[in-house]
């Protein structure tokens, strides 16, 4: 295993579009390392991006939109109380993943890349209407969150491409976002079904939404149906009973051992309700 | 060694609750456990599994794994004794295959290398050629007609006629007519439970280090519960003299029963003999999870016959147990334990051990007892409800007492059950609203306890300090309680007292910390040991004031003499006595050997609150009372944390643990990602309540504390979710799929 610190994201992208064999980014660990010591994926080439300049930093442009360092962890989002105030459900999402420990390392990008359909920080960041920036060996490009993965492990990412950084929307007015995932237990678990929720409001009113489920279906879902059956509601029963419809029959499950296509089916309604209330409850009391 | 009168009240040192004398070690990191052990030039091991539920093994081609720079030997089975019969022949075909592979991660062939590195990328050199057999994992569907047969003949005599080959022992006990009794009933509840195996869930993985001369002459340290047992296995399975091989235990992270078995020392020695090098090996967890013992799985009918008046007329029970691929599912202690604590005219109870492509199981903390808990206080639940009667006076009504012919045979001497009845009637949880969406269960439960062979030495310094010697590890704070123990016969401070967990070579042979028994055993024996070394004592001082040993006695940490009439002398400290030992007759230790037997049964009653989210099926348990009889607390602090231990395992069991099976026979989840114990955000506050019902067999009185509190959960958490959920759940883990499910049934119709 060849294992390289390179200073800049051009030359990460260098080495790695030069390198045989299986190529792993190293930022967080949490699913690099865990996955090397299980013997699940062993790389041949395993590039260390988190010392590149500007990858622990979390910066507010002066239009209120957020750019993320790939290597700030949960941990540092939750102790970052502006971020917090603007996208507290990509930030509730990114800090549930893990055990406190994992907390403090694991980063939004990791958990994008590793291509699971349950990761956690992924549904959120999608209802976020969050972009990533890719650096490739033919310079870089911008690409919503929702195109990135494309199957179980899988991504959208050529060889020699790795994501550089995480764009956040500008909060804007009256907005708020939430996201609930369902595990059996407390913590420190995978989520069996997420949902996330994104709105704004003009007085009552739903006027945009972004509704994105997590762990039923092969990648992250972005479902407009869903987000069509609140807008232009005050999320009352008519409307919340619609949402959980659309998000019941845009997931396909599967049956595995963490739950049943039909338990699935069914919590994935009752968590974008859920997760559209405390959204909607967000949005009225932020201000302007 | 039957309650001391004189010293089962007034205690000084018993009954306080001072740090454990091992407390600094394990939070300052100094406590070495299993993986801790190193000797110089030693080799790493990693063992070969099999990736088939049943399948057999045409050919090992070893040659690849042993050209690997690095790898300096290979064993299979043909590097272990031949001939062995019984559970040593059990035992030797778990820990490394014969000619069939039993079970997903069954072990074939094991490598040692310079690195655990090059053991493990060795181990994926070995080539081991595989013809699949039929396979079966499901405890009703392994005794089915058409079940595959694991194996010809395993069955001992006790199984009746007719019966499937993977029924392997059968049980059957009880008395009076249960048809009668049903007879006499107002209400007959009948229903069938089933229940999922779950692991002991210790942190610790196996873990330990052999050598192994070509003298037949070795070593082993080992993470263990009992480490003669291990002792007395690794010589058979090694066809060694057991005095050869001098066994030394680790502390131990957690065990709960699982580390009684032995898995993995014999393959280390056995590498450590073809090596001639010490060899280590470490189990990885899914290995662990894969491997070692998990519980048995278990089918079950119940059927219960109540009066209005709450009196149960007749009770019976089958109990089917799947113990893996080899036979020992505790499937008598299953029916034994059911109606234990009932006093029943009628009683009936049969119990099963069934085989299936599954690992080997192993005891885990009252084996067998939660799951007949759970089915029987299930039915006792409903016929409450149904007969609007109140659950704790029901149980109070036919509650086992002094005189009562247990349902499994035997009279009950002096117990604790209707003592710790009414301690939790009278608990303010019992009479504690609840809220919408809550419910609450109550259940009973009973294990035996056990004596066991037992050998203790107490040795004295100079100073007048001592050095306890015992053979039982110490899984729940059992020096803290050995100290303490000593120091009230001795006289003298608990942190005067060090006590260390001996190794083979030098106490006699010390049954495993199994059975609830050590606090019972070991401590009766501390007892003895010190009273013996007070004996000496006496005797010393005696001497010097020259008068007869019997007109001294001790009295706190002195020799005094024993009335007016045996003379005017000034109290002896013990210092002052052991300065001078070498001088006045040599070394004083005091030592006590026994299999003592009488270990006093155990009953506990817990309350449960559950509340159950409708809408995803999920649970919490939001409040949970342990009211359990020890008999006498040595150290009440750790007595409590066996009743909240039994509680956490119970909650995981209850709701989310379970070993979940392929089709392809494989296990799906070995893993803590996917086998969910609960964490600590999962857990309420676990209060409890200490009873203290002495025990007629030990001189303080102690029953044992550490099996009793995981066999009311199971019961008492689904009789609460049943409750709170509206629809009686009866089958293990209570997962949030399963109750959505019943709800559906439920408003279905």
């Amino acid at each position: 295993m060849q294992y390289h610190t390179p200073a800049s994201f051009e030359d990460a992208a260098a080495i790695a579009a030069q390198a045989d064999g299986v190529t792993r980014f190293l930022a967080g660990g949490t699913d690099v390392l865990v996955q090397l010591r299980a013997d699940i994926v062993t790389p041949d080439t395993l590039i260390d991006i988190k010392g590149i300049t500007g990858t622990r930093d979390i910066a507010r442009n002066p239009d209120g939109s957020w750019q993320i360092g790939i290597a700030v962890s949960g941990a540092e989002m939750t102790e970052h109380p502006a971020l917090g105030r603007d996208w507290p459900g990509v930030v509730e999402a990114t800090d549930l993943i893990g055990s406190t420990q994992v907390q403090g390392r694991c980063t939004m990008v990791g958990n994008l890349c590793n291509g699971s359909p349950a990761a956690d920080a992924v549904p959120a960041m999608v209802a976020a209407g969050i972009t990533v920036t890719v650096t490739g060996p033919d310079g870089t490009r911008d690409v919503a969150v929702e195109d990135i993965p494309t199957g179980p492990g899988k991504t959208s990412l050529a060889k020699g491409e790795l994501i550089s950084a995480v764009h956040i929307p500008a909060r804007g007015d009256h907005g708020g976002d939430a996201y609930l995932r369902f595990i059996p237990r407390t913590e420190m678990d995978i989520a069996v079904v997420g949902a996330a929720v994104n709105l704004r409001l003009e007085g009552d009113t739903i006027t945009e939404a972004r509704v994105s489920l997590g762990a039923v279906a092969p990648t992250v879902l972005l479902v407009q149906e869903a987000a069509d059956a609140i807008i232009g509601t005050t999320l009352d029963d008519a409307a919340l009973a619609a949402l959980a419809q659309a998000a019941r029959d845009a997931c396909k499950p599967i049956d595995d051992k963490r739950g049943t296509i039909k338990f699935r089916t069914h919590v994935v309604g009752v968590l974008a309700q859920r997760a559209a209330k405390i959204a909607y409850e967000r949005a009225q009391k932020a201000g302007k | 060694m039957a309650l001391d009168n004189t010293k089962s009240t007034g205690f000084t040192h018993v009954g306080t609750t001072p740090d454990r004398p091992d407390g600094v070690d394990k939070v300052t990191g100094r406590a070495r456990f299993g993986a801790d052990i190193t000797a110089p030039g030693m080799l790493h091991a990693a063992i070969v599994r099999s990736p088939h539920a049943h399948a057999r093994i045409k050919r090992i081609d070893t040659s690849k794994a042993e050209a690997l720079a690095g790898v300096k030997g290979v064993v299979t089975r043909a590097d272990f004794a031949t001939g062995l019969t019984g559970e040593n022949w059990n035992i030797l075909e778990n820990v490394m295959a014969g000619d069939t592979a039993l079970y997903d991660g069954h072990a074939v062939a094991a490598v040692a290398a310079t690195s655990s590195l090059i053991a493990r990328d060795a181990a994926k050199l070995v080539v081991v050629e595989y013809e699949p057999l039929p396979h079966v994992t499901d405890v009703d569907k392994a005794m089915a007609a058409d079940a595959p047969v694991i194996r010809e003949g395993a069955a001992d005599t006790s199984v009746p006629k007719g019966l499937h080959p993977n029924v392997v022992r059968y049980h059957e006990s009880g008395h009076g007519d249960v048809e009668a009794g049903f007879a006499e009933a107002d209400l007959v509840v009948e229903d069938h439970f089933k229940t999922e195996a779950t692991h002991q869930g210790y942190i610790e993985p196996h873990a330990c280090l052999g050598t192994l001369g070509g003298d037949g002459k070795g070593e082993l340290w080992c993470c263990t519960q009992g480490h003669w047992n291990v002792q007395k296995i690794c010589a058979a399975l090694l066809g060694l003299e057991t005095a050869n091989l001098r066994v030394t235990a680790s502390e131990i992270g957690g065990g709960f029963g699982g580390k009684t078995a032995v898995f993995i020392e014999p393959v280390a020695l056995a590498l450590a003999r073809k090596t001639n090098k010490p060899v280590k090996l470490v189990m990885p967890r899914a290995d662990v999870f894969k491997a070692t013992g998990p519980t048995a799985s278990t089918s079950m009918d119940i059927k219960i016959g109540m009066k209005k008046d709450g009196t149960i007329t007749a009770a019976q029970g089958t109990f089917r147990l799947q113990g893996g691929a080899f036979p020992g599912a505790p499937c008598e202690f299953t029916a034994m334990c059911a109606f234990a604590p009932y006093a029943l005219k009628n009683v009936r109870q049969v119990g099963y051990d069934v085989m299936s492509n599954r690992p080997k199981q192993a005891a885990y903390r009252a084996p067998g007892s939660p799951m007949a808990a759970f089915a029987v206080e299930s039915v006792i639940d409903e016929l409450c409800n149904r007969l609007d009667l109140d659950p704790i006076e029901t149980r109070l009504k036919n509650a086992s007492k002094k005189g009562t012919k247990a349902s499994f045979g035997p009279t009950f001497d002096r117990i604790g059950l209707v003592e710790t009845l009414e301690a939790a009637k009278a608990h303010p949880h019992y009479c504690a609203p609840l809220k919408p969406g809550q419910g609450r269960g109550i259940s009973c439960g009973f294990w035996f306890n056990h004596g066991g062979e037992t050998a203790v030495s107490l040795a004295l310094s100079e100073d007048g300090t001592a050095q306890l010697a015992v053979g039982t590890p110490d899984i729940g704070g059992s020096r803290a309680s050995m100290a303490l123990m000593a120091a009230e016969e001795l006289g003298i401070p608990y942190e005067n007292i060090r006590v260390t967990i001996a190794d083979t070579a030098t106490l006699g042979y010390n049954e495993v910390s199994h059975g609830s028994r050590v606090t019972y055993a070991s401590g009766l024996a501390t007892i003895q040991a010190a009273r013996d070394a007070v004996k000496k004592l006496c005797g010393r001082a005696a001497a010097k004031w020259g008068i007869p040993e019997d007109a001294v006695k001790w009295e706190n940490g002195c020799a005094v003499p024993s009335g007016p009439n045996a003379g005017d002398f000034d109290p002896l400290p013990i210092a002052e006595i052991t300065k001078r030992m070498g001088a006045t007759g040599g070394p004083i230790v005091g030592h006590f050997e026994a299999t003592p037997e009488g270990a006093g049964v155990s009953f506990a009653t817990h309350i449960v609150d559950a509340e159950v989210d409708p809408e995803t099926g999920k649970t919490s348990v939001v409040r949970y009372t342990v009211v359990q009889d020890a008999g006498k607390a040595i150290h009440p602090t750790y007595v409590e944390g066996q009743f909240q231990g039994g509680a956490a395992q119970g909650i995981g069991w209850a709701l989310n643990e379970e070993y979940i099976y392929g089709e392809d026979g494989r296990l799906q989840n070995a893993l803590f990602l996917d086998y969910r114990i609960p964490v600590a955000s999962d857990l309420p506050m676990i209060d409890t309540v200490i009873v203290e019902v002495p025990n007629p067999g030990h001189p303080y009185g102690v029953r044992g504390v550490g099996e009793t509190s995981i066999c009311p959960p199971l019961a008492a958490i689904a009789n609460a979710v049943s409750a709170a959920a509206g629809v009686r759940l009866r089958q293990l883990p209570m997962s949030p799929p399963r109750i959505l499910e019943a709800l559906e049934q439920q408003r279905n119709g």
